[in-house]
């Protein structure tokens, strides 16, 4: 699908952060697309981090983070015009480690739906679709009232999927999911990525490569803060643009 | 020298000064239940002074120091742990929040005597409620407010930040976070740190010297301006004041103090110890 004919999600204009006096990310203007999975590579303290948290500003909390230029939700800046609660609504994360709360896991998953005031007359069925959604429902159908930190890693992180879906965000952002999982739990989380992609727009922050070119869309390849290069991840992969790219993805450095 | 033998060395240097450690506290236990235990009755604990305190029970010191206790843990845990949510959860890394900060790590070097004093001016005379309970409650609360705030800050930074993030990623406001992400999980380590406060409370003389108590109260207190007998003020007196009284009415009063602060400060170890075996 040409590019012109899709909707653009987030808009970043010339958006700079800095801590103090380091600058993490440095001049990025960046579009993604709706139902895309944006791949964001790059070795450690490229910034791709800083960049994926800047998305539902939850940078806010860092002392001394400091970032200028302009970052847009469907056209709306989303520090003027969308609250931050809003915003993390409709922008849901998940981190690099599972992280339940020591709630049982029907809680986990309630957890946003109480927070937000949503109607109680409806969790069952968010309870149900939510964990079927990041497909863990069958496993923990019968046990709903046991806590979720009791679960393996690959099903708290598919918990944590879940509590997330829980709130039906727009934009989903993955930090290096899988980054503490066993290939198979890897190889679920991807299949659940997919699957997710039809409804949602996806940014995944990868130290993996493989698994940028396996779920990605696009691929995006920072380095000290600076976007090399962005593009369909079958051209990153195989005709980058950029040297620096191309000595990255074939391991020469990071 | 073989590392073996520097290791062994070591590990019995070590060893000895936990002993030198334990030693006293059994060295006092066992002489207060040595020469007191054969005072412990019912009447001892339930009644009240005769003879001028050389016979009859404690029972209104006993009572007393319940009300004090009570009256300074209702004063300084609920403002104790406000001020450590809002210092840990809310308050930015200013110049303010460090003058706090230090003014709350001198108030728990300030000595006891000075509490008393302190109370004596603020409450008793300037607010006028007199040598009362609520004078002694309130200055017994001032001085247990700093060990109730640190140990909740304590508690409250034990619970992963982790957690804060989630709960923040997942649309909550900064008060839901600290209210379903943070406390529920801080609150043993809360309750650890105001039980051990009551233990504190209940076994100082000096802030209640010019505050509450009493040399002997015919009744049993009627209201919080009432003055009021308290356990550790009582021994001290008859330990001083009253000539010829038996040796186990004063090392039976020893034992009921001791007695109640040791179970309360038991019951926080096992408050901690179950919040320990609680891993995420």
């Amino acid at each position: 699908m040409p590019r012109s004919e899709t909707k653009v999600k987030f808009s970043l204009h010339d958006v700079n952060i800095r801590y103090k006096t380091i600058r993490a990310v440095k001049d990025l203007s960046l579009n993604i697309y709706e139902h895309e999975i944006l791949s964001v590579i790059g070795p450690a303290n490229s910034g791709k981090s800083s960049f994926l948290r800047c998305l539902n500003r939850l940078n806010d909390f860092e002392a001394y983070y400091h970032q200028t230029g302009q970052i847009c939700l469907e056209g709306k800046d989303i520090y003027r015009q969308i609250s931050a609660e809003d915003l993390r609504k409709r922008v849901g994360m998940i981190f690099a480690l599972p992280i339940p709360l020591p709630l049982t896991i029907r809680e986990n998953v309630l957890y946003g739906p109480r927070r937000a005031g949503m109607s109680r007359r409806n969790f069952e069925q968010i309870v149900e679709d939510s964990l079927t959604a990041a497909s863990l429902w069958d496993e923990v159908k019968d046990r709903l009232d046991t806590l979720g930190t009791k679960l393996s890693g690959g099903q708290q992180q598919r918990l944590c999927i879940a509590r997330m879906l829980a709130l039906q965000p727009e934009v989903i952002l993955f930090d290096e999911p899988c980054s503490g999982l066993d290939p198979i739990s890897t190889a679920r989380v991807e299949e659940t990525m997919l699957e997710l992609k039809e409804k949602h727009t996806i940014v995944l922050v990868t130290n993996n490569t493989k698994q940028a070119a396996r779920v990605g869309s696009r691929t995006a390849f920072f380095l000290m803060g600076e976007l090399v290069e962005v593009g369909d991840t079958g051209g990153i992969f195989t005709a980058p643009r950029d040297q620096r790219t191309n000595d990255y993805i074939t391991g020469r450095f990071g | 020298m073989n590392v073996q033998i520097k290791q062994k060395i070591g590990f019995g240097v070590l060893f000895a000064a936990t002993l030198l450690v334990v030693v006293p506290i059994v060295a006092i236990i066992g002489l207060i239940i040595t020469k007191g235990w054969s005072a412990i009755s019912w009447e001892f604990l339930f009644s009240m002074p005769k003879d001028g305190m050389r016979a009859g029970g404690v029972f209104p010191a006993i009572v007393g120091t319940f009300y004090l206790v009570s009256g300074a843990i209702l004063f300084s845990l609920p403002i104790g742990v406000m001020a450590a949510i809002y210092l840990n959860e809310y308050a930015k890394d200013n110049a303010l929040t460090r003058l706090i900060n230090l003014a709350i790590i001198n108030l728990a070097g300030v000595s006891s005597v000075v509490y008393g004093l302190f109370g004596l001016s603020l409450f008793v005379v300037f607010f006028k409620f007199g040598v009362s309970i609520i004078s002694g409650s309130l200055t017994l609360g001032i001085m247990t407010l700093p060990v109730i705030i640190t140990t909740t800050r304590e508690a409250l930074r034990a619970v992963p930040k982790s957690f804060r993030q989630v709960s923040f990623s997942l649309g909550a406001t900064r008060w839901q976070t600290v209210r379903h992400s943070v406390l529920p999980f801080a609150l043993p380590g809360i309750l650890t740190g105001a039980i051990l406060s009551i233990g504190r409370a209940a076994g100082e003389t000096a802030p209640i010297l010019f505050t509450v108590a009493a040399f002997y109260v015919p009744d049993l207190p009627k209201s919080p301006f009432d003055q009021t007998m308290a356990l550790p003020y009582h021994l001290y007196i008859i330990s001083t004041q009253i000539p010829n009284i038996r040796e186990d009415y004063r090392y039976g009063t020893a034992l009921v103090l001791v007695g109640l602060v040791l179970i309360v400060n038991i019951s926080a170890t096992i408050v901690r110890a179950r919040y320990r075996r609680k891993k995420w």
